[in-house]
């Protein structure tokens, strides 16, 4: 990063927590562990605003995780919790009825079906506002709270509970990922940012790079899931590291539009590595590879890196698309 | 007389500016929008302190306001009709909360088909969402009303958001007289909002937290209920103030010619001015008519209920609502209030009449009285009455034989 920051080594990750260990969350989240590492960076004064999604059940009346203020709102309007919370306090300092050391920064936290589905309304409207703001997406890519249904931020070939790979539906979910972060960015966010648990360095930067900007900070967070996405507990980071370095999790950033990516894996390692370690993906591989699915993956992964490295002028080596022997699906 | 011509729009507008609101969060719909415009020029003329944002949604609109009040700001806004419904999640979070801000709803009736003109079924929606509920007859009212609820839903005893109701068209933009109380006299009434345990950097707070056992939410629940049902003493408290300082009264309930009927209506909002005209006609008919309006929405005032009208012979509820495949929505519980009270009605008539602002003439009210007095002396038992006179019912034949291309 160009500009000056604190964050030399991930040695400089700050010891200072404002989570208690012992939550109520699924050992190996990786939603849960974004959350942890985001909040050592903001520190202690933050109102965390939330969305219906696995971080709700983490304050159960009268236990609270957390060492700082809590608001759950509903699904679909954390971003206008936000608001409120933002504005009454703004208000209160002008009006001189607050001292300025009570002021908070207000950090929005949902799971991706809120962010990419049922509150992207709200979201628009508080960019829109240009609402002074965080929004931390923990994205699990499903409804992983409910048991993990598709959501539009479910990747191609995933099964999930609502799009089981049947024999009449052999793919699981058909529908393509969205592009939270080009909608974000074209919503004019001024700072929008992709982060990975495993990329611990680079997501300590990017969050103290929001705290020095001014308006809607937007962070997607990848959120390992072991008990939606099917893997041992114990393999969280090693599989974010994987979804970065084969290129799945693309590590970058949006400034006032301007996009960088802040981790170029030079050498992408090939999809069905990541894809194969994970039981949302296995009718993939079993009873036979779906080798025409794989192979889309790979071509659409392998195409977005090189109009990347077109555009920013990097190059990354892509894999080989693997051949396509199974039939067309 | 004193006072200024002002829409109910405005009052309800004027009612905030008064209370000195820190926070508007809006959003636009008919025939809501003229508080919200109001207020906006007001905010950026520099002559209301006040922060002024409009949402995109009436649910973002009702988040924002929640949160703010819970963060420490007396919030203001107000919606209409489909925007009542668009939020509705909204409003039981709030009441949940416990975040007393104050929601102006200017009735409207709901779709399909879409309609611009009042019924209640909007403000009704939101009966059951712990929000306190205070409906406004006259434009005087809604500027008062708006004064009281923030007094009683701020009240430590109580901590529950408020609706003040007025009707679209016949009280939002029709100007009638309004003494606005001067503003030192309104901050003696209306103390600055103390919120209870607000979000802030040296004492931490977790609001709205997951509950996940029956029997703790039963007690948040009932709680709630209690507080809302102790806003009754704290209104009557209030409005004694209230009086005391601008001279005017309220009570939850209102009697008009009460103390001899034999037969009362139960009306609210905007249309009672059409009750009490019908009961003067009634009256000069030699027939001992009466009428009961109800104020006071929520808490539901059973007791003022039971007290005014036991002992008549019948009672007639004009309700302009519609609960399809039930009836009338206060109907029941008008009759629950009389239920086990000794020397209750002999009758309670239902009366669904003026869906989606529909005009009614005195010709109408007085036939409710007549019914009433048939029902009481032919012993009959009453059967609902839906109201539509004839012209009305050959001009829908017309339209529906255009709609049907058969002219």
């Amino acid at each position: 990063m160009a500009t000056a920051t604190r964050f030399k080594t991930l040695k400089d990750m700050p010891t200072g927590d404002y989570l208690s260990p012992g939550n109520t969350l699924c050992a190996g989240c990786g939603g849960i562990l974004a959350v942890r590492i985001f909040h050592k960076v903001l520190g202690p004064n933050v109102a965390w605003v939330n969305a219906a999604g696995c971080m709700t059940v983490t304050m159960s009346y009268p236990l609270s995780p957390l060492k700082s203020n809590w608001l759950y709102t509903a699904f679909a309007s954390a971003p206008a919790g936000a608001q409120g919370v933002r504005d009454a306090l703004d208000v209160l300092m002008a009006k001189g009825r607050l001292p300025k050391s009570e002021d908070l920064k207000v950090v929005v936290v949902t799971g991706d079906g809120a962010a990419y589905d049922i509150g992207l309304q709200a979201t628009a409207g508080a960019i829109d506002r240009r609402l002074d703001f965080f929004y931390l997406c923990y994205d699990n890519e499903a409804y992983g709270n409910t048991g993990f249904q598709v959501s539009s931020s479910t990747p191609f070939g995933s099964s999930t509970k609502t799009t089981p790979a049947t024999a009449a539906f052999p793919l699981g979910n058909v529908a393509r990922k969205k592009d939270l972060f080009e909608v974000w960015r074209s919503m004019k966010a001024p700072y929008v940012a992709t982060l990975a648990n495993s990329h611990g360095l680079d997501f300590l930067r990017k969050v103290e790079k929001g705290t020095g900007i001014k308006g809607p900070k937007m962070y997607i967070a990848l959120a390992a899931c072991p008990t939606g996405w099917g893997f041992d507990s114990r393999d969280s980071i090693e599989l974010e590291k994987l979804a970065v370095q084969t290129g799945v999790w693309p590590l970058k950033e949006s400034v006032d539009g301007v996009v960088r990516h802040t981790f170029v894996p030079r050498t992408l390692t090939p999809v069905s590595e990541y894809l194969r370690t994970q039981g949302r993906f296995s009718h993939l591989f079993e009873p036979e590879e779906k080798t025409e699915a794989i192979a889309t993956i790979q071509e659409s992964i392998n195409a977005y890196w090189k109009e990347a490295g077109a555009r920013e002028g990097f190059e990354v080596k892509v894999p080989a698309t693997p051949e396509r022997t199974s039939p067309s699906n | 007389m004193k006072g200024k011509l002002l829409t109910g729009n405005v009052a309800a507008a004027a009612g905030a500016m008064l209370a000195r609101v820190d926070y508007v969060p809006a959003y636009p719909i008919t025939p809501q929008t003229e508080i919200i415009e109001t207020i906006a020029d007001w905010v950026r003329e520099g002559k209301m302190d006040s922060r002024f944002v409009q949402l995109e949604s009436e649910h973002s609109m009702m988040t924002a306001a929640g949160a703010a009040s819970l963060a420490g700001a007396r919030v203001f806004t107000a919606t209409s009709s489909q925007g009542m419904l668009y939020t509705l999640e909204m409003l039981y979070n709030v009441s949940g909360w416990r975040a007393p801000m104050l929601l102006a709803n200017v009735s409207r009736g709901v779709a399909a088909p879409i309609v611009l003109e009042p019924d209640h079924n909007d403000v009704l929606a939101a009966r059951d969402s712990g929000f306190l509920q205070l409906h406004s007859e006259t434009c005087q009212e809604v500027t008062d009303l708006v004064l009281l609820a923030y007094r009683v839903a701020e009240d430590r005893r109580v901590m529950l958001p408020a609706i003040v109701n007025l009707d679209g068209f016949y009280l939002s933009f029709t100007r009638e007289r309004v003494i606005l109380p001067e503003q030192k006299d309104v901050d003696r009434f209306l103390p600055p909002y103390e919120p209870v345990g607000p979000m802030r950097a040296s004492k931490p707070v977790s609001r709205g937290s997951s509950v996940f056992e029956g029997f703790l939410y039963s007690y948040f629940r009932y709680n709630q209920h209690a507080a809302a049902l102790k806003a009754k003493e704290v209104f009557n408290e209030a409005a004694r103030e209230f009086e005391d300082l601008f001279g005017r009264s309220y009570g939850p309930v209102e009697g008009f010619m009460l103390d001899d009927a034999d037969y009362v209506i139960v009306m609210s909002n905007s249309f009672t001015a059409l009750g009490r005209q019908a009961v003067r006609r009634m009256r000069e008919r030699g027939v001992k008519a009466g009428l009961l309006k109800l104020l006071m929405v929520r808490p539901f005032p059973a007791e003022e209920v039971a007290t005014l009208l036991r002992g008549r012979k019948v009672v007639g509820v004009f309700d302009q609502n519609l609960a399809p495949g039930s009836g009338g929505i206060f109907y029941p519980e008008i009759s629950g209030a009389l239920y086990n009270v000794r020397g209750r009605p002999n009758a309670i008539l239902p009366i669904v009449g003026a869906l989606g602002g529909k005009q009614t003439t005195a010709n109408e009210m007085t036939a409710i009285f007549d019914e009433m007095v048939a029902i009481d002396r032919e012993g009959k038992a009453p059967a609902p009455m839906f109201l539509m006179r004839k012209d009305e019912m050959s001009r829908v034949k017309k339209m529906v034989s255009v709609a049907e291309g058969k002219s």
